[in-house]
């Protein structure tokens, strides 16, 4: 298709997948304790939100070349675009995974104190599953943000689906770049669909309707 | 018992919630702690559960320190019920209800079996355990936070505004509720509000408190209506006060024998008003039998607001009196059956009696 064999596309898409899709995951990780964080702690959370929050703006590219300095890492070496990949992610949810928190009722959480819940146990058992709906958002939005950004890493030789633009752009072929953007859609799509599809076996009591 | 020993808390801003409060909340009973917004009724409650600590003082449960015992596990010993209800929404009503005795380490056939007995005596029902929250009304969900702050059993419940989200009907009944839930289970119970309606309608002790955190009085309802320590309390109390204060009065009212009819029955006319009774002998209701005269049909049987019961303060007796269309207030006995009617002078002769 385009140029491109069968059986090569599959390969770059689960590269794809793997590059965007395991730091989404380290990322959100990373992004529940520091978002509880700065829901909790009243002068913690604007510096948190806005310092997380500005390191999405570091250009990925100058960011893909910079990290092997840092982790003493080989250029080529996938853990570089992981641990990038992971950092706009945190930048991306912690915000939300604050917003998540900050949406659970006062009433609820007082009345889970009250009840003799440990703070710990009420994060786990009471704010997380009331912070799904937001979180999920957020990380849809990630996702996407992912999936997209990922590719950038072929400029430095990491392959995946990005490798089909650098390869059509210096064979001069439309065909490899139509199929990386239609591929990267079609793993975009399909991940933000996960995600919905997870919060909503998460949240079941939100579509219980209200009898009469 | 609940003993507060000159508790008072100070907040970092120097703000004084609770100002050197003593006080003994008895056990077994219902005592309500009443006062404006900002009295820091609320902190007082908090303070029992160590929601909130305080800055000097103690507050001793059956002679023991609460500070003694690790917060947590003192308040999975206490239930609490909070406005609003604070229901998990993310939980069914079943598992809500099971919060406590999860918590205390039971396993789930035995959480799931309080938690049902629980439920029912909240007055719920098992197919409403399925259900989430959100799927309940203002009052079920009230329901529910009594049936969770129930369920293991606890000695104590803190009840914080419990009916503010409720309309009056329903929190009515729910209080009614209350109170033979209190009585049956022998439990103590704390609760705030700043309806003085409620304060004295629920309290078997009530603690009136002012802006500042001061315990203003601390007495039945019968005595603050009575004899109010000052002129706070007089006035948070209520101007109709003298007829509140007929709701604790008892009365040696013996009811007029009243004539009743069934329904079928013949009725003369020029009768009156007459008094239609059931087969048990339970008032339906009158009938105007001034100028209309024959079978007494269910149509001609009008509903009457208040009904008294044998042994009732005056305040009920003068009510059904005062709601009747005859003017004649009806008494009935343990079993709802007519004993007579009282008229409005009876009872006001009665209060006169005993006054002088």
């Amino acid at each position: 298709m385009g140029g491109v064999a069968w059986a090569e596309l599959g390969a770059l898409m689960l590269r794809h997948l793997y590059l965007a899709g395991v730091p989404l995951l380290v990322g959100l990780a990373v992004s529940l304790p520091l978002g509880w964080l700065a829901s909790r702690v009243r002068w913690l959370g604007p510096p948190l939100i806005a310092g997380t929050g500005l390191m999405y703006t570091i250009p990925s590219l100058a960011l893909f070349i910079l990290l092997p300095l840092v982790l003493g890492t080989q250029i080529l070496d996938d853990a570089n675009v992981l641990v990038a990949m992971t950092i706009y992610a945190v930048a991306l949810l912690t915000r939300t995974v604050a917003d998540g928190f900050t949406s659970v009722p006062g009433h609820v959480r007082q009345a889970a104190t009250a009840m003799g819940y440990g703070e710990l146990r009420r994060v786990v058992a009471v704010d997380l599953p009331l912070a799904v709906p937001v979180v999920a958002a957020g990380l849809r939005v990630a996702a996407v943000s992912n999936v997209s950004m990922v590719s950038v890493a072929a400029l430095i030789g990491v392959s995946q689906l990005g490798s089909l633009f650098t390869d059509g752009f210096n064979r001069n072929a439309m065909g490899p770049i139509v199929v990386g953007v239609m591929a990267s859609v079609v793993l975009a799509l399909l991940l933000d669909a996960t995600i919905a599809l997870l919060a909503r076996l998460l949240t079941p009591w939100l579509r219980r309707g209200v009898p009469a | 018992m609940i003993r507060f020993d000159s508790v008072t808390k100070t907040y970092d801003d120097g703000t004084t919630a609770v100002d050197e409060l003593s006080l003994e909340i008895p056990g077994g009973r219902i005592t309500v702690l009443v006062g404006p917004s900002g009295c820091g009724k609320t902190t007082s409650l908090r303070m029992i559960n160590r929601m909130v600590e305080p800055t000097s003082g103690r507050i001793l449960i059956d002679g023991e320190d609460v500070s003694d015992r690790p917060a947590a596990q003192l308040r999975r010993s206490i239930g609490y019920v909070i406005q609003q209800a604070g229901l998990f929404p993310h939980r069914t009503v079943l598992s809500n209800v099971m919060t406590v005795p999860r918590l205390l380490g039971w396993d789930r056939a035995r959480a799931r079996a309080a938690a049902t007995e629980a439920i029912e005596k909240a007055g719920l029902t098992a197919q409403q355990a399925g259900r989430y929250p959100s799927q309940l009304s203002g009052g079920q969900q009230q329901r529910v936070g009594v049936a969770r702050a129930l369920a293991s059993g606890p000695q104590i419940v803190l009840m914080d505004e419990p009916y503010s989200a409720v309309d009056p009907i329903v929190r009515a009944e729910l209080q009614d509720e209350l109170r033979r839930l209190q009585g049956e289970l022998g439990i103590t119970v704390v609760l705030v509000t700043h309806d003085i309606d409620e304060a004295l309608s629920l309290g078997d002790m009530v603690a009136v408190m002012r802006y500042g955190g001061h315990l203003a009085q601390f007495a039945t309802p019968a005595e603050l209506l009575a004899r109010p320590a000052d002129d706070f309390v007089a006035s948070f109390v209520g101007k109709d006060r003298g007829y509140r204060a007929l709701g604790f009065a008892d009365v040696a009212v013996s009811p007029r024998p009243e004539r009743t009819v069934r329904l079928g029955e013949a009725v003369p006319a020029g009768s009156g008003w007459v008094l239609a009774v059931d087969d048990a002998g339970r008032p339906l209701g009158w009938a105007d039998a001034r100028s209309w005269g024959g079978p007494l049909t269910e149509s001609r049987v009008r509903r009457f607001g208040t009904i008294a019961r044998l042994g009732e303060s005056a305040r009920l007796l003068l009510d059904a009196a005062l709601s009747s269309p005859s003017r004649r207030g009806v008494v009935v006995d343990e079993h709802g059956a007519v004993v007579g009617t009282v008229l409005a002078d009876d009872v006001l002769d009665a209060l006169d009696a005993r006054s002088t």
